[in-house]
């Protein structure tokens, strides 16, 4: 009897992962943020900083020849959306070298959702969740100097080759000048389907539309600890932004379970509608702070591939979006007042 | 002299219903334990959680017009007074906890305005507006009521063994899937 049931105990402790406290598991991941950025009240545990935006996006029904997903009928559906820096810290400096990220969620005919969260990157720099929590020590800053440990580096891309090809592709992309003329790209691939059934891999990006004003607030070297959110504010107050979504359609052999590697240049691509971002809101008054984009929330049409990146990312946001909801709010550094300033 | 048997067993299909659900439960409680500690799994654990989850809150409405239609076997003599209030107590508990895990689990991805999808495009509505506060509180109250299910699980579980292996009563034989005179 006590074997029945210390039998059951143990299985379940170990299918809750208490037995293997050295297993990565999704809190596990969620602390290692916390221990490299601190724990910032009410905001994300990455892509902490950031600022809300809503629009909607027009299909021109050319996806639909690679998804039954309704998001690729023609027609518009409501957009809710977030720009955001990588990083754990809210206040941090804005920086070229620091991620931009763009969460967006499309509200889809009868409660269907798509959301989508995508970063300027042309590829990630690892491949597993385990590589990322790797990559997170490795580069993060040492107290003694303030600066990554080039040593601890080394290590990291001894033991995963793969990285040093992403950087050198990262290395050859500089960012845009702002959040307005930056692409986002989804990086993992994803599986889709038509209505015939028929099965493609794709991944997307969104590619900015060139503004019809531009906004020359962009300044590195400025002392404007929010330079970049400034200029996406004036840009969105001067006139709505424009990104167009392209398909890249995946061959037999190309990567669908790695980000850290590029398709071919020539791989077929599908425009299949505009983006329009024409509403800015701080993160206390909008509705993208209280939004997980997590990538698992897919019409259908849109499925996951085999990239062991996606299921990770889908449990860690679970992880960080509960842990921020549980806490009281903490005022964001992009104040409603400063999103509001006009022009 | 004769004696009209009062039954020893419950109803054939209380005991089909009462199996099904038995194995139902504990797959979704390892599921579900499984699936917030596994980051390779999650996403598929996940998309079996949610219908498992409204499958398991139907087939409890089922279970309960089903308890209350029909009568149950007496406790036999070995089960005192104090325990069948406690047996009572926990079917009670057993129950309740049926119908709560999955409506607040459905409440839950409500307030946090996640679809809550079951297969391909179906989904359920929301039963809640879009709250993140009631999302947290919900999100917790989840957790605790699966360990108190589990728990529960193991209380009853325990009980039957021991009247059934140390006693030797032959209690499990009110439940047996088989006919049991």
């Amino acid at each position: 009897m006590a074997v029945i049931l210390g039998g059951i105990v143990a299985l379940f402790a170990y299918a809750g992962g208490w037995l293997t406290p050295h297993e990565l598991t999704p809190a596990r991941l969620t602390d290692t943020f916390e221990q490299l950025s601190g724990v910032h009240p009410g905001f994300r545990r990455n892509h902490a900083k950031g600022v809300c935006v809503s629009g909607y996006f027009e299909s021109n029904g050319k996806g639909a020849e690679l998804s039954r997903a309704s998001v690729f009928q023609a027609g518009r559906v409501p957009v809710v959306g977030r720009f955001s820096l990588g990083g754990g810290q809210p206040d941090m400096a804005d920086g070229p070298q620091a991620v931009r990220g763009l969460g967006l969620m499309f509200e889809l005919p009868g409660g269907e959702q798509w959301r989508t969260a995508m970063v300027n990157l042309p590829v990630f720099p690892v491949r597993t969740p385990q590589a990322f929590r790797d990559f997170l020590l490795a580069t993060a800053k040492d107290p003694a100097t303030g600066k990554p440990n080039p040593a601890k580096m080394q290590a990291f891309l001894t033991q995963y080759p793969g990285t040093a090809k992403a950087l050198q592709i990262l290395g050859s992309h500089p960012p845009s000048s702002g959040f307005d003329d930056s692409s986002f790209n989804s990086l993992n691939a994803f599986r889709f389907v038509n209505s015939s059934g028929a099965e493609a891999y794709a991944r997307w990006t969104f590619v900015p539309l060139p503004a019809t004003h531009t906004v020359n607030t962009i300044n590195p070297g400025s002392t404007n600890n929010d330079y970049l959110f400034d200029a996406l504010i004036t840009s969105v107050h001067l006139h709505p932004l424009q990104w167009r979504l392209v398909l890249t359609v995946a061959q037999a052999g190309d990567a669908t379970d790695d980000a850290s590697i590029p398709w071919p240049a020539d791989r077929r691509q599908i425009d299949a509608g505009t983006l329009t971002l024409d509403h800015i809101e701080s993160d206390d008054t909008g509705l993208a702070r209280d939004l997980n984009f997590d990538p698992l929330v897919l019409p259908d049409g849109i499925a996951t591939s085999d990239d062991p990146l996606l299921s990770a990312r889908s449990a860690v946001y679970s992880q960080s979006f509960t842990r921020r909801e549980s806490e009281p709010r903490t005022p964001s550094p992009i104040s409603p007042a400063e999103v509001g300033r006009q022009p | 002299m004769t004696t009209t048997n009062p039954p020893t067993q419950f109803s054939p299909l209380s005991r089909l219903l009462h199996w099904i659900m038995a194995a139902l439960l504990l797959a979704m409680l390892f599921i579900g334990i499984s699936m917030v500690a596994s980051l390779g799994d999650y996403h598929r654990l996940v998309a079996i959680h949610r219908p498992l989850g409204i499958l398991i809150l139907l087939f409890a409405a089922v279970r309960l017009v089903n308890r209350i239609f029909t009568t149950l076997p007496p406790f036999p003599p070995t089960v005192p007074p104090p325990e069948r209030l406690i047996a009572t107590a926990s079917e009670w508990l057993l129950y309740t906890l049926m119908f709560a895990l999955p409506l607040v689990g459905w409440a839950m991805l409500s307030a946090a305005r996640l679809p809550v999808t079951m297969f391909g495009s179906f989904h359920l509505p929301p039963i809640l507006p879009p709250d993140p506060a009631l999302y947290a509180m919900l999100r917790k109250t989840h957790t605790v009521l699966a360990f108190l299910l589990f728990f529960t699980f193991l209380a009853h579980l325990s009980a039957v063994l021991f009247h059934t292996l140390v006693i030797r009563d032959r209690l499990l034989n009110r439940m047996a899937f088989w006919p049991v005179k």
